[in-house]
């Protein structure tokens, strides 16, 4: 399996306000009638998108190009759906900053190699009001050094021990790690009565 | 993480999940996270194409096709079931995954089979899902099958192919939280009812990082259909997975079920079964007590399902609420444009949908049924429901259930997950409001961007598809 280690995300970054935002809101279910992900970045948003009728974030001229998403609480909550993540990382995100992330929505984007980390709400709500007033700046999430920088500085960021090594040591793609322990899955699931009988 | 979960001493009392977990364990890997072996893999249409591309691409089989089963159920069309499908693209979805079963050997419960339904219904149904079992599925509700003391889980399409390629899975460990019920349910209220109401207790995160363990004499009560109804609505609680230790109830209901052992080997099943359970005396992460007694019939006001009030109860004012809640408060009566401070019974509503993965059981037919007895559907109401699986529908029309739905002026539909999601043909139309039996009340859940959902009991949804509006079912029954 391809390593690809990640330890940073560098860019501009788009403030979407809000907590709670649901994975039906980021890619409404009719979208997901497809085989493939292929299309999924067209129609990130789409419906909160046309109700503010060009007032959304994501239709905001200032942000284009961005490549960190930063949100509220409990971003990504509701369906298990990857196309979530799959339509953020077509449209050209590859960082979240946010409050909270739902754990589902997570670690599919671990699985996908994009970075969530978390702020406190004082630093968050900084973070957030700079970039709203200077959306031209760079904002660099740092996983190496644990820390987030931008105009006003560098703050420190949390995330899970184990996601961070998964990122910088390129095991964040689970499949090649799972694959080495061929004969251990077989003993231990020979070890199971439902496998093995009753 | 806490690593209470992770002393394997043999005298320290277990919780079910700890013990599950440890049996379930290949390795622990370098990156802190654990190696899972996977007892049932469940798939569907939706979630399973890509990741079948994926193991093509990389040249890779299905590791164990036999611990995998397959269903159609966010797509289907719930009137005709003619192919081809008239929606090309659920067309191509439903062929792809006949294709993806027949390539690589996995049982598909087909229409034609008589047994497809909603994946959380049939597994239980088929005896698929037994105690301590780590079962997953690319679905968030598959928490369902922790009715049966399993570790249940919804995954996205990368850990689909992961668990294809492999059977395993990379996974954290998760704390343990007790919830107890206490006392017992009064007349009118149901499982879906304690699982609103500790949703709105803990909020949409509070169970994050946490399995949720439910106990309790409400819950020891419970039927297994029940048990499942709680357990579906553990993620929109935040948490992954929510389990109830299996006891007799779990047993029964299992004896005799298709894939289930018979005989000997099913009173050996047992023994392994029970040992399972939580130790007593184990120390939880954390522990929080609900008074049974305190739940009434519920119904949600806004969009999220913590959004929601006993059906006595008012709709909140922002003006009243906490800073930190006003916000959410204030955009949530915006969407479904409620006024606040105003009884929510009494709402009028335009569609009324009794089933889903959370709702769709024989169970919730018949207490629907007992409803649909008293009247007839308001003529301004659309109202639907949609059996859980064929064996549902049998079951239902052995017993004249249909009869009375349709006599009533219900529609009754082929089984799928239907309005729930309303990938298939069954929407809202604008902004219409339902009264729904189903499990997420979120903007644009049920088809129409600006449509607009009340989540309640499937004898709610009746009721209130007779008076045209939410009503208190205690004053029907």
């Amino acid at each position: 399996m391809a390593v690809r280690s990640i330890d940073k995300v560098s860019g501009t970054a788009c403030v979407l306000r809000g907590d709670d935002i649901d994975t039906d809101r980021i890619i409404p279910a009719r979208f997901m009638k497809e085989v493939t992900f292929d299309t999924m970045g067209e129609h990130l948003f789409e419906d909160a998108r046309k109700a503010a009728k060009g007032n959304h974030a994501l239709d905001n001229d200032a942000y284009e190009g961005a490549q960190i998403l930063v949100v509220g609480k409990n971003f990504g909550c509701g369906s298990s759906r990857e196309h979530a993540p799959q339509a953020l990382m077509r449209f050209g995100f590859n960082g979240f900053i946010g409050a909270s992330f739902a754990e589902i929505f997570a670690g599919n984007c671990t699985a996908l190699g994009l970075i969530c980390v978390t702020l406190d709400d004082e630093p968050l709500a900084k973070l957030m009001d700079s970039i709203e007033l200077d959306p031209g700046q760079d904002v660099t999430i740092d996983l190496e050094s644990r820390t987030i920088s931008y105009r006003d500085g560098s703050i420190p960021l949390t995330i899970a021990d184990g996601t961070r090594k998964q990122m910088l040591e390129g095991t964040w793609d689970a499949m090649g790690l799972l694959l080495d322990a061929q004969d251990k899955i077989e003993t231990t699931g020979n070890a199971l009565p439902y496998v093995s009988g009753y | 993480m806490s690593d209470t979960n992770n002393d394997t001493s043999n005298n320290t009392p277990r919780t079910l999940f700890q013990k599950v977990w440890e049996a379930h364990t290949v390795r622990e890997l370098p990156t802190g996270q654990t190696q899972l072996f996977i007892g049932t893999h469940l798939i569907h249409e939706v979630t399973s194409p890509q990741a079948f591309a994926m193991i093509r691409e990389l040249g890779l089989g299905v590791r164990y096709p036999k611990r995998t089963f397959a269903t159609v159920d966010h797509i289907v069309p719930t009137d005709t079931r003619i192919r081809p499908l008239s929606d090309p693209m659920a067309e191509a979805m439903m062929s792809e995954l006949e294709n993806n079963c027949r390539d690589f050997e996995i049982e598909l419960f087909d229409i034609p089979s008589g047994q497809q339904g909603i994946v959380h219904v049939i597994g239980p149904e088929q005896g698929l899902t037994q105690p301590g079992m780590t079962i997953v599925c690319g679905d968030s509700h598959t928490a369902t099958h922790g009715a049966f003391g399993s570790i249940a889980f919804g995954i996205g399409t990368s850990q689909v192919r992961d668990v294809l390629a492999t059977q395993t899975l990379a996974m954290a460990s998760l704390k343990v939280r007790r919830v107890n019920i206490t006392g017992k349910l009064g007349h009118g209220v149901y499982a879906k009812d304690v699982t609103l109401a500790i949703i709105r207790e803990l909020g949409v995160n509070g169970g994050v990082g946490y399995a949720y363990e439910y106990a309790g004499p409400v819950i020891d009560a419970m039927s297994m259909e029940e048990r499942m109804t709680l357990c579906n609505m553990a993620i929109e609680g935040g948490a992954r997975c929510g389990y109830v230790n299996p006891d007799q109830t779990t047993f029964d209901y299992l004896r005799g079920r298709s894939r289930v052992p018979k005989d000997q080997a099913f009173d050996r099943a047992v023994e392994i079964w029970r040992a399972f359970a939580s130790d007593s005396g184990v120390v939880f992460d954390d522990e929080i007590e609900l008074a049974g007694e305190s739940i009434e019939p519920t119904v949600t006001w806004g969009i999220n399902p913590a959004q929601n009030i006993g059906v006595g109860g008012r709709i909140p004012n922002p003006s009243e609420v906490p800073d930190d809640e006003r916000a959410s408060i204030a955009e949530a009566l915006e969407y479904m444009d409620l006024t606040p401070g105003k009884r929510i019974s009494g709402t009028p509503i335009d569609v009324a949908f009794i089933g889903s993965c959370t709702n769709g059981r024989i169970s919730d037919m018949r207490e629907a049924a007992k409803i649909a007895k008293t009247g007839k559907v308001d003529p301004s109401v659309r109202a639907l429901v949609v059996p859980g699986s064929h064996e549902v529908a049998k079951l239902a029309e052995e017993e004249g259930l249909d009869v009375i739905f349709r006599e009533a002026g219900f529609q009754w539909r082929e089984p799928g997950c239907s309005m729930c999601l309303a990938m298939n043909p069954d929407k809202l139309q604008g902004r219409e409001i339902c009264a729904s039996s189903s499990n997420r009340n979120f903007q644009g859940r049920q088809g129409s961007p600006t449509g607009r959902t009340l989540l309640m009991s499937p004898a709610m949804v009746a009721a209130a598809a007779i008076a045209g509006k939410v009503v208190d079912v205690r004053e029907v029954i």
